[in-house]
């Protein structure tokens, strides 16, 4: 188990307060100044080294993407805008730094918009989060006092200013450019990449786009160095991270732990185990709904990191890890994720905006044993033709889900749909085609 | 996608009063000039606000005066984003999570007392016209499920009897405490905790 000491959010329960004072108590906002002197380069190379990954769920390496950042401010200014659009079915990690850590946050995007050259930092907040905003408006309003942010915020020469942009209601708004057409006031419909928003963001500008836990874990990455945070976990997979563990756990928490711990160690010491022992799990979702689940045979030895779940053909994604037991109906379960994504689909490109709709359909149908044979393979046709045939990711993330079901508990779907078309024809099958005339108020 | 319609009685006219003016130009200053557009989404909370939580198509076409842009622009936000009524609530309006993790602790349970307690199907006013229900997507509250939403607060480690006890709370006017239903401390693992455990004895 990781040390208390290495623990970044130490207030992660609120045990302390999340004011300017206390959060000054636990090491936030001490030499701010003496870091940004360091330099740019310092700071961009620093982060590399730690090898931080991006924590909003594609894990892609942070010191990376700020060094796409261009060198010079030309005549279109740099904006840093902060993804705290948390959606993802299973996760709610970021909601307790918007609320108990928020001046962690606050100086991470401070250093940031150093480290990137913006003066503006839009913090992106779900709309449902309204009233964690508004205590990380309060921890605003106070660094403002304070003299934290702002013209020459924190003694480093640097100004800042740093607004809050409420969503309403949108998943599909935590993909980064669906997240910029948000701010610019439109449809949270995902742009073609490239250009990617380093160069042509927001407004047209530069705009680096993180997660809040990515940013929160900055300043403390600073201040112990590179090494210490490289030498938690294992290569490529550094640091902690806030896993959160839900669905039928004897204790369903959030901790913070280090990367690579092994999934039934978080299970059982931290969220108090299975309900009904270990014995009754039947399949675990690592990384939030858009994973695909990993059988209760694999979880034995499942270490949590970006590349051990890759291995398993899933991926760590959000850390929001949904455990499911025998007491559910696991194609039920699937079916209800396919129903989230039908709903969250923003229409834009035909296959997600048609398929997701198609899955849900079968998925259900499915479930109640309703569906033929034939019908099983045509769902994993289904979700390839979603899966890479749509400008974001959300195309995967939907069909992902059901493929892992369909890797694993064919064999269930299979004996519960045993219907041959052919010898039972008073069944009656609507054609598929069909079927959104059939039950019109799902349309 | 999800099929949103605006409501079918729809009022004459709508004009931001005082204090929504005030809010509203607060919000325009975030953003640089000339992106004024960028502030649509505020503007359109701002009127839900105003007009008992629900937005009006006269509320929208003022909003698209108001910013300088066309009509039409707003309406596509107004309807692309779930969190815009356009349809009147109740002054009290439940939002229950039904997405898997809050579905394998029980989140239908939550919903039948939303049945039995408001009205018979969702987005239906109750009797005494002031509350009205729906099944959301994740509301971001996995590990307090299953959850609810009633206007801004969140009410968390629910089950049917406290899903009922909060509903008659609320239909008889009062407002009750939000968070953790258990009795647990925001999110840590009740009874469980093994980390951090100086700063909670501290």
């Amino acid at each position: 188990m990781l040390k208390d000491q290495d623990r970044i959010f130490q207030n992660l329960y609120n045990d302390k307060g999340s004011d300017v004072i206390s959060s000054q108590e636990r090491g936030d906002w001490v030499n701010t100044k003496e870091i940004t002197d360091k330099g740019r380069d310092w700071i961009i190379n620093e982060i590399k080294e730690s090898q931080l990954r991006g924590r909003g769920g594609a894990g892609f390496p942070t010191g990376l993407k700020w060094s796409f950042a261009p060198k010079e401010v030309g005549s279109r200014p740099h904006y840093l805008v902060i993804n705290g659009d948390e959606s993802e079915p299973g996760t709610c990690k970021d909601r307790d730094i918007l609320r108990f850590e928020p001046h962690k946050l606050i100086e991470g995007c401070l250093i940031a918009s150093y480290a990137v050259q913006a003066h503006v930092c839009y913090i992106y907040i779900r709309g449902e989060y309204f009233v964690d905003g508004q205590k990380l408006q309060a921890a605003i309003d106070e660094a403002y006092e304070k003299k934290l942010l702002g013209k020459n915020a924190a003694g480093t020469g640097w100004d800042l200013d740093i607004y809050i942009h409420y969503g309403a209601g949108a998943y599909i708004c935590g993909e980064e450019t669906a997240l910029l057409e948000s701010l610019e006031g439109k449809k949270g419909q995902p742009r073609l990449k490239p250009p990617f928003p380093a160069l042509i963001g927001l407004y047209g500008c530069p705009t680096i786009i993180n997660n809040v836990e990515t940013i929160a874990v900055v300043p403390t990455i600073l201040r112990r160095g590179a090494k210490w945070f490289a030498s938690l976990g294992r290569e490529k997979n550094t640091g902690t991270k806030i896993f959160c563990i839900s669905g039928n756990v004897n204790n369903p928490c959030n901790v913070e732990e280090e990367m690579s711990i092994p999934l039934k160690e978080l299970i059982e010491v931290h969220a108090g185990g299975v309900i009904g022992g270990w014995e009754n799990l039947q399949a675990v979702i690592p990384g939030g709904s858009s994973m695909p689940l990993i059988p209760k045979e694999r979880c034995e030895t499942l270490k949590m990191d970006f590349d051990a779940c890759v291995e398993e053909k899933s991926g760590l994604g959000t850390a929001g890890i949904v455990v499911i037991n025998k007491d559910q109906d696991i194609i039920k379960c699937m079916a209800r994720i396919a129903r989230f994504y039908k709903h969250e689909s923003c229409g834009q490109c035909t296959p997600c905006r048609e398929g997701s709709g198609w899955m849900w359909r079968m998925l259900e149908r499915m479930a109640k044993g309703d569906a033929t044979k034939d019908e099983v393979d045509m769902l994993g046709d289904v979700t390839n033709q979603i899966a890479g045939h749509t400008i974001c990711a959300f195309g995967e993330g939907s069909s992902w889900p059901v493929q892992g079901l369909l890797r694993h508990f064919k064999k269930e779907i299979e004996k519960r749909n045993n219907l041959d078309p052919i010898v039972q024809k008073k069944n009656n099958i609507p054609y598929l085609v069909d079927q959104h005339l059939l039950d019109k108020k799902n349309a | 996608m999800s099929l949103r319609r605006p409501a079918k009685d729809q009022p004459e006219s709508f004009e931001f009063n005082t204090s929504s003016l005030e809010a509203a130009n607060v919000i325009l200053a975030k953003y640089p000039e000339g992106k004024q557009q960028s502030a649509v989404m505020a503007l359109l909370y701002i009127a839900q606000k105003q007009n008992n939580n629900w937005i009006p198509l006269a509320a929208m076409k003022y909003i698209a005066k108001f910013l300088n842009m066309p009509y039409i622009k707003v309406y596509e936000v107004a309807t692309f984003y779930t969190m815009y009524n356009l349809a009147p609530v109740g002054k009290y309006f439940v939002q229950v999570c039904t997405t898997t993790p809050c579905m394998i602790r029980g989140a239908n349970k939550l919903v039948e007392a939303c049945k039995e307690k408001i009205s018979e199907n969702e987005c239906e006013l109750s009797n005494d016209k002031s509350c009205s229900w729906m099944e959301v997507e994740c509301l971001g509250a996995c590990v307090n499920a299953p959850m609810m939403q009633i206007n801004d607060e969140y009410y968390e480690d629910l089950d049917k009897q406290k899903t009922l006890d909060i509903l008659d709370k609320i239909l008889n006017g009062e407002t009750p405490k939000p968070g953790s239903y258990r009795g647990r401390v925001n999110n840590e693992p009740e009874n469980n905790r093994k980390t951090l455990m100086d700063l909670k004895n501290a």
